[in-house]
């Protein structure tokens, strides 16, 4: 410690330098850790904030493509009620519509909607933070997203060609997006009479009734879902929560494709720093020679580089985390899909740590190669 | 300056039984570097006894062992055969973590130019060694006093840039001689420097080796300061004789 922060301080230009890098990393890693936050959020909390462990679709159907390709018979559900590690079972249905919300003020704004179909009063039903509960047969309860691009309760939205009209009477209070689109929770009957296509007044075909999108699961307290068991006796092929995410549209390839790119910036972080303190030991060699001739033990040299790597890596990421939430908290104003959560952030700042001193590790074993015979003769 | 005339080898003065008491003796140390045909005998049956407080001088060409001399002799190589006795320890066999623990312990160094750190102040080089050898200033170690006593005082709080050959060369052997090692090995200090500097900074060296009761090796090719060395020895194709 005694000679590594005498250096930090003589040569705070270049360490200072060095600290600028990381912390530009930092602040790329924050923007992107937010972006994936909230991508996350406009793409899969819809589904994150169902009570639910996993969903059975129609049997052989693929993830990439359930719920949009998913239908079910609602008896299903009884099936998968019998299994002893099931705690409920309730048909679920999902699709995405384009509609047109008429504001109290008679203004008419376009407007997406992923229609959530549930029975009212089952586990699916949602909490209501104000307003009214899911029960009127046209009524929806909307994400409070809905609310926040100018709708409000009392609101009519009318689904685009098949006219249906649709009343806004509650909010969940929080955000519930699928594949980037607001949610809107409606009693089941009327999702099935949307999902076949009838209009006001029309008759849906024979068996719309009996359809839904997949059965949602929620596992019996303290049980875990015997999943292949329940598609044998269901006829189903189901899948967790998490790996149902996948199924919402664009989800896999924006969450690899940030995650590649994160993934990418931790590698550019680790090899900068492990590049700087190869050049670093470089420069030294001399310097360190006449050290280790002084008696100094190679883990003394490398202790004191691993503290200036710890200072310099601590201290610039904690300026870049801090740079990136102050700029990240304006973008949460915006309509950008962009959320701060302190779980990824403080993981993305450990492994920006971590991988940034790993590379300062790899790069300081030279110091076991410094030969402190060199100390003698007139390179200086 | 004295020769001896009564040693039985070339580098000897002292019996047998005051050599291993204190002071550094080389015995019958050989060394080769390089491997094969380029093969050179770097140093051929060396013999070298010096007693606490002595100043001994060692001259030769370029490329004569005088740097393998020391290199030996500080514990920074292991020769292919003989011994080197500190204080009695024999420190040539010794593990590379022991040869380091001896030399931040036993052995001080004087390199050319002074080899000092550049982040450090003068104060700061001797506190280091301090450090290095895991050892306090306060303890018993007064690196600022011997910044006095080598006239380096009032440039304590500069930095190797700052200061002239001579001063940065006067800080080193401060630094070498803080953590009182029982041996100052010292490489070509006047290499740097004019005349006046030169002796100078030899007459620090032999003053210092007496006040500090330190074994003195110094080598030079300076012949101009030889006067000041107890004993002068020089060494050819890796042979030393008086």
């Amino acid at each position: 410690m005694f000679l590594a922060w005498r250096e930090l301080v003589f040569a705070r230009a270049r360490f200072g330098l060095m600290s600028g890098v990381v912390a530009l990393i930092a602040i790329l890693v924050v923007l992107l850790s937010g972006l994936s936050s909230g991508l996350v959020n406009d793409g899969v909390s819809g589904l994150q904030r169902l009570p639910v462990t996993a969903f059975a679709f129609a049997e052989g159907t693929k993830t990439d493509s359930a719920f949009s390709r998913s239908t079910v018979n609602v008896s299903q559900a009884e099936a998968w009620k019998g299994r002893p590690d099931v705690g409920d079972a309730a048909p679920f249905g999902n699709m995405l519509v384009n509609a047109k919300a008429t504001t109290a003020a008679g203004t008419q704004v376009p407007i997406d909607l992923a229609l959530f179909g549930v029975e009212p009063g089952s586990f699916l039903a949602p909490a209501v933070s104000d307003g009214a509960k899911l029960g009127d047969p046209d009524g929806i309860v909307v994400s409070q997203t809905v609310l926040d691009e100018g709708l409000a309760l009392g609101d009519t939205v009318v689904i685009d060609r098949l006219g249906t009209r649709l009343k806004v009477i509650g909010t969940t209070g929080d955000q519930r997006t699928f594949g980037h689109v607001d949610v809107a929770y409606l009693p089941l009957r009327a999702w099935q009479q949307v999902h076949a296509g009838a209009g006001p007044g029309d008759e849906a075909r024979e068996g719309a009734y009996e359809e839904a999108t997949a059965i949602a699961l929620r596992a019996r307290d303290g049980s875990r879902i015997d999943l292949a068991g329940g598609d044998a006796a269901a006829g189903t092929t189901s899948m967790t929560l998490e790996d149902s995410f996948s199924a919402s549209p664009g989800y896999s390839a924006e969450t690899s494709t940030l995650t590649l790119i994160q993934v990418f910036l931790y590698a550019i972080s680790a090899l900068v720093v492990g590049t700087f303190f190869t050049v670093w030991t470089i420069q030294r060699k001399h310097e360190l020679a006449v050290i280790r001739a002084m008696g100094a033990s190679t883990g003394y040299l490398m202790r004191d580089t691993m503290i200036q790597a710890t200072v310099i890596l601590a201290g610039s990421t904690a300026v870049g985390f801090l740079a990136g939430v102050g700029g990240g908290t304006l973008l949460t104003t915006t309509a950008m899909p962009f959320a701060l959560e302190a779980g990824p952030l403080v993981l993305a700042a450990l492994l920006l740590v971590g991988l940034g001193l790993a590379g300062a590790a790899a790069a300081v074993g030279r110091i076991v190669r410094v030969d402190p015979l060199a100390a003698l003769g007139g390179q200086r | 300056m004295t020769t001896s005339s009564t040693s039985p080898r070339p580098g000897y003065r002292r019996d047998r039984a005051e050599q291993e008491r204190g002071g550094l003796l080389v015995e019958g140390v050989t060394l080769s570097l390089g491997d094969g045909d380029a093969t050179v005998t770097a140093l051929d049956d060396v013999h070298l006894d010096v007693a606490p407080g002595e100043f001994v001088a060692i001259v030769g060409p370029s490329g004569s062992g005088k740097s393998s001399l020391l290199a030996v002799a500080g514990a920074l190589t292991t020769p292919d055969s003989g011994r080197v006795l500190l204080d009695g320890v024999d420190i040539s066999r010794a593990s590379a973590r022991e040869k380091a623990r001896h030399r931040r312990e036993r052995i001080g160094f004087v390199f050319q130019s002074g080899n000092l750190i550049p982040a450090l102040t003068a104060l700061d080089q001797l506190r280091f060694a301090l450090d290095v050898a895991g050892r306090r200033a306060g303890d018993g170690y007064d690196p600022r006093e011997l910044l006095d006593r080598v006239g380096m005082g009032h440039r304590a709080r500069h930095r190797p840039h700052q200061l002239s050959g001579g001063e940065r060369q006067r800080v080193g052997i401060a630094r070498a001689l803080v953590t009182r090692p029982a041996v100052l090995l010292v490489d070509e200090p006047t290499a740097a420097l004019d005349r006046a500097r030169s002796d100078d900074i030899v007459t620090l060296l032999a003053a210092e080796t007496h006040e500090a009761n330190v074994a003195t090796i110094m080598v030079t090719h300076d012949h101009d300061v030889l006067h000041h060395c107890d004993r002068v020895l020089s060494m050819v194709d890796g042979r030393l004789s008086e």
